[in-house]
């Protein structure tokens, strides 16, 4: 995708034009594939035409306004079954964003601590984290969905015995509640107040850099960011701003009140986490190996610290290897949430799977659901090369 | 030059080829193909035991596999003469439009759109039944008018899916689906405790609570039915010949249970001197020469298999281990629904 | 005059010793304070842990095949009866049981290939005549209908030899199709480059459960009517097609790696395109993707569990096949997934440990 075809160069044309021309054979074979695919398509298409007449199977997309009719499990948005099929298809997008974008937090966190991990001088760390990557990334991340919907469903106990883990979450068959905040009228006010602590940190970090490379002294970035952004935050729960938390109450059959995730959210969510961060894991160590060995030296006799060799001098030179194949990973953590079909967990491919059955109209509904994964592994592609343009050393 | 001339007459007698194939593959007859093949593929449930399942031994058993094994008897004279195909919901019109299988009997509901807008037709009912709800006994459910806020498994794509949200919707009530691409894993959440109620058509509820459940006596299959589910064989559009003869085995098999004809007794029978018995099993009047079978295709039915009566005791009655009673799957001289058309 | 103050600085004591097993335990273990409290907390977790995992593996589980017992136990112990009572279903599926044999050696036959072909010292064309006798045989033994075996319909296939099958014809069909499609991207034909670039992104922008789906229920509909290959036939090509397109890229680093220079000299001696691709490109670059092709077969292998999704029996599949309609073991389903998860873990692992060492053995000659 990101590179331009290096072919071999062209033979000097010794006449402008012959039947054995090196362009004219070129067009033929040209002519030949198109001819060759056109065929095809024109046989397949043909084929489904046939079939859907002779059968009197009815096509075309106009059944998307019609009302869903089945219900689903988990909505980010109101949805009811009377609302058209294409809202239902939203509700799946929707789920699976849900999934990707959680999966993709969760996944960068424990990849990049274990990626790290498997750099440390700590020999047990070391080989704990080097026994997690080789655990989790050999074995099918199908096979992981399902062992652990199979642990939430069949191991954790019912309603009547949920285990608190910590005070305000429990855990059951019928998944995971927890806390929520209340919104409050002055949670607004934190929120600006937040957002304009955030700017004036990012800003003094630039004005320090400005310092740094004007004068070569190092001005406070770490603890000025920190309190600038956390000031407001801070003041305001000191000074009494109602926080609180709705806390789900155990009632006699249900568990009531804050959120709630279901066990086919948690499997999946858990299962393509763990599963992604053994890769991620990988794409972290192998980028900052990637780095050479004379740059640590350098950054040694230069009289940097091991940290501060790893944040200046590493860090930076490794995220130029690792984010190509990062996107990668979290384009597969995306793709991979797909696999949610298989535990129910109500995702777009379990929806358009489920409109498939219930209206037979089998190719709209994967054309549909292919359409949608494909236009965002394509946005994120092209996110990738104008990041990838961006951050490309300019060499002299 | 020539190297390229080569190549290119390759290819192009391969794009040839494609179109030729094409052109070639165009389908016979449904009945002719499965004569000439020597064998009825039909396609059947993954395992619902009673209607269809295969023993560890790859056997395979229930109401709608007899009726495949009856076709094949009619049409072949050997009821083992199939192939069997378990199908999950959403393979099973797939491999019906695309001619996978001959026929399809895998406890399939009729219904209007799929009758109308699938490419499918439904042949003759060989089961009435209704959906109905299961709950574990603890829950202490006795009603489904109590099933508010609960969570019910169901399996998706199935007509069990709509029934369900539009009875909820009527009672203004709500639940939380959980739905299953697949019928085994639905089954799996419900015996977990992921759902506090399973829903299917109720001789499904039976199957699974006799057959799947480890303690059949810790569930409980709530008295409401709430819908309407006629299951019976569907075959493809566009073969009005195999439709037919489809649909006649099935009354045929009906109406030997009204006129007294079993399994045992078939060979006996012929001599019987009543002209409709006659008819049906081929002594008499050839009612198979009409449907391009031969004379006997019914008593080759019926020798396989045994009638209606016998089948449904067999797979599914109150002796099986589903122990469903015969209730509205009588014959309608009996208090039931089942009301075959004469053969004649 | 001001005197010159030499004031030495103080020796610095000389360095730790950095051989021997005191030395090695603090550079490892204890290095500074940090290190040492990972050290502290990881011994505590695994002191509070491990010896549970133990109880449950070992100590406390029931190997007998008795479900009862096992019941007993109330998952405070493993129950690996379960696999003893269903490993042969587990790993042949429905294939029939007196016939399980066969299954067997096919399968022995297929891994005894792969564990050739892995082997440098066997990489002689008459290989490829040994791949094609060991697939007959394969498929033979599967499908018998002669030499006195009965014949057993591919809906009947399922398990280990399934799982296999589907990994080695995946990628053996995709390699030669990636190789002419990554030529195809790196050629100087527009409209060949378009339909081979269009491909790739297309396959690699959707799940293979979509594509899978898509061979499962579309394809059928796009044949002509009364001709459809078998559901295990179409999988297969859904399988290909999706290698196919991950393995071309991977091809065409390896086409890249290849120096300008050999072009250009394959040019200067006369050869056509196709002769340049096949005597000079290609032999050096397949050389360097064997390492990528072996990655290729894992994820395959990997991916095949997927196949359950459409109604295939695989290893996964089988399980399920195996457990679910059997109301005694069906609540034992944790150690059949570890059973399986610890085929798919030995098969993947050894995999990608040969293709590290490939890596380093064949990257000497192309270091630029």
């Amino acid at each position: 995708m990101n590179s331009v075809p290096d072919h071999p160069p062209p033979a000097p044309a010794t006449r402008a034009w012959s039947w054995r021309s090196r362009s004219f054979r070129g067009l033929v074979w040209q002519a030949l594939t198109i001819s060759l695919l056109l065929g095809l398509a024109w046989f397949l298409i043909h084929n489904l035409l046939e079939n859907m007449r002779v059968r009197g199977i009815q096509s075309g997309f106009g059944f998307f306004s019609q009302p869903t009719g089945f219900a689903i499990g988990e909505s980010l948005i109101a949805f009811d079954s009377q609302d058209p099929l294409s809202r239902a298809f939203l509700v799946g997008f929707l789920n699976t964003l849900r999934v990707a974008l959680l999966g993709i937090l969760f996944t960068t966190v424990v990849g990049v601590t274990v990626g790290i991990g498997r750099l440390s001088r700590n020999f047990l760390l070391r080989t704990l984290c080097t026994g997690y990557v080789e655990l989790f990334r050999n074995v099918p991340v199908l096979l992981q969905i399902l062992i652990w919907y199979f642990v939430i469903t069949d191991w954790f106990p019912e309603v009547s015995d949920a285990i608190q883990p910590v005070h305000g979450v429990f855990l059951t068959k019928s998944g995971m509640s927890f806390p929520v905040p209340v919104f409050h009228a002055t949670h607004a006010w934190i929120a600006a107040g937040f957002a304009v602590g955030l700017a004036l940190a990012f800003l003094w970090r630039a004005v320090a850099r400005r310092a740094f490379e004007r004068t070569g002294l190092r001005p406070p970035v770490f603890w000025p960011m920190t309190a600038l952004i956390t000031l407001v935050p801070l003041a305001c729960a000191a000074f009494g701003t109602p926080i609180e938390l709705d806390f789900p109450e155990r009632l006699d059959a249900a568990i009531a009140g804050g959120g709630t995730v279901t066990p086919e959210f948690l499997a999946v969510t858990i299962g393509l986490s763990i599963y992604t961060a053994a890769f991620v894991a990988e794409v972290v160590r192998s980028g900052i190996q990637s780095v050479p060995w004379g740059q640590t030296e350098a950054a040694h006799s230069l009289g940097l610290a091991r940290g501060l060799t790893l944040r200046l001098v590493l860090l930076p030179q490794a995220v130029r290897v690792i984010i190509p194949p990062l996107t990668n990973q979290y384009l597969n953590l995306t793709k991979n949430s797909s696999l949610a079909v298989a535990i129910g967990y109500p995702d777009l491919i379990s929806i358009s799977n489920t409109t498939l059955n219930q209206t037979g109209r089998a190719v709209e509904c994967i054309a549909v659901a292919m359409a949608i994964y494909l236009a965002l592994s394509l946005a994120t592609a092209a996110l990738m090369n104008w990041y990838n343009a961006r951050a490309a050393i300019r060499e002299r | 030059m020539a190297g390229h001339l080569k190549r290119a007459v390759a290819a192009l007698a391969f794009g040839a080829a494609l179109a030729g194939f094409a052109g070639m593959a165009q389908a016979g007859k449904t009945l002719d193909t499965i004569k000439q093949r020597g064998q009825v593929i039909c396609g059947v449930n993954t395992g619902l035991a009673g209607f269809g399942a295969a023993d560890s031994q790859g056997n395979w058993a229930g109401l709608d596999v007899d009726i495949c094994r009856a076709l094949a008897a009619a049409v072949l004279g050997d009821a083992n003469k199939v192939r069997w195909v378990p199908l999950n919901t959403q393979q099973r019109f797939t491999a019906l439009q695309s001619g996978e299988i001959d026929i399809l009997s895998r406890n399939t509901t009729f219904t209007l759109t799929r009758d109308a807008s699938l490419g499918l037709h439904q042949t003759a009912i060989t089961y009435y039944d209704g959906q109905g709800f299961m709950v574990t006994k603890k829950s202490n459910i006795k009603s489904a008018k109590q099933l508010n806020n609960s969570s019910v498994c169901v399996q998706a794509g199935t007509t069990t899916e709509k029934n369900l949200n539009d009875y909820f919707r009527a009672q203004k009530m709500k639940f939380k689906p959980v739905v299953f691409e697949d019928f085994e894993a639905s089954k799996k959440a419900f015996f977990s405790g992921r759902c506090q109620v399973y829903t299917t058509d109720a001789s499904g509820l039976a199957s699974i609570r006799n057959k799947d459940a480890a303690k059949p006596d810790d569930y409980v299959i709530l008295p409401e039915l709430i819908s309407k589910e006629p299951l019976g064989p569907v075959v493809r559009r566009g073969d009005d010949e195999w439709f037919a003869i489809v649909k006649w085995t099935i009354y045929a098999l009906l109406e030997a249970e009204e006129y007294g004809i079993t399994q045992a007794n078939v060979e006996q029978m012929k001599g019987d001197p009543s002209p409709a018995i006659q008819r049906i099993l081929g002594s008499g009047e050839d009612s198979g020469k009409l449907l391009g079978l031969s004379k006997d295709w019914a008593a080759n039915a019926l020798k396989a298999v045994g009638n209606y009566g016998e089948i449904f005791e067999r797979n599914v009655g109150p002796k099986s281990p589903l122990k469903l009673p015969r209730g509205a799957n009588n014959l309608w001289n009996k208090g039931g629904l089942m009301y075959a058309p004469p053969v004649r | 005059m001001s005197a010159i103050v030499h004031a030495p600085v103080p020796a610095r004591p000389a360095p730790a010793l950095g051989t021997g097993v005191g030395a090695w335990l603090r550079a490892n273990l204890y290095a500074d304070w940090k290190n040492a409290l990972a050290t502290v907390i990881i011994l505590l977790v695994a002191a509070r842990y491990l010896p549970a995992i133990y109880q449950w593996a070992v100590t406390d589980a029931v190997t007998a095949r008795d479900p009862n017992a096992c019941r007993a136990l109330a998952h405070s112990g493993a129950c690996w009866g379960v696999i003893a009572e269903k490993y042969r279903f587990i790993l042949f599926g429905r294939f029939p049981f007196e016939e399980q044999w066969r299954p067997l050696i096919a399968t022995l036959i297929l891994v005894g290939l792969l564990v050739v072909s892995a082997l440098r010292r066997f990489w002689r064309p008459w290989l490829g005549l040994v791949w094609i006798c060991g697939l007959a045989a394969f498929f033979t033994l599967m499908h018998g209908g002669l030499l006195g075996m009965s014949a057993v319909e591919s809906a009947r296939w399922g398990g280990f030899p399934l799982t296999m099958i589907l990994t080695t014809l995946g990628i053996a069909a995709a390699l030669p199709l990636a190789v002419l499609v990554a030529l195809g991207r790196r050629s100087h034909l527009p409209a060949i480059r378009a339909v081979c670039t269009v491909y790739i992104e297309l396959v690699r922008g959707v799940p293979l459960v979509s594509v899978l789906f898509m061979a499962s229920f579309m394809f059928p509909l796009f044949m002509p009517s009364g001709y459809t290959p078998d559901v295990l036939l179409r999988v297969l090509a859904g399988i290909i097609l999706f290698a196919a397109a991950y393995l071309a890229e991977t091809v065409r680093g390896g086409l890249q790696a290849v120096p300008a220079g050999q072009y250009e000299a394959a040019a200067a001696l006369g050869l056509s395109y196709w002769q340049m691709q096949r005597k000079i490109v290609l032999p050096q670059a397949l050389r360097i993707v064997v390492p990528g092709l072996v990655n290729s077969f894992i994820s395959t292998y990997k991916d095949t569990s997927l196949v359950t999704i459409v109604g295939l029996y695989e290893l996964t599949g089988a399980l399920g096949l195996a457990l679910r309609g059997d109301a005694e073991w069906r609540q034992f389903y944790f150690e059949g997934y570890l059973f399986i998860g610890l085929i798919y873990w030995i098969g993947c692992f050894a995999m990608s440990h040969y293709s590290q060492r490939m890596e380093r053995a064949l990257h000497t000659g192309n270091r630029r």
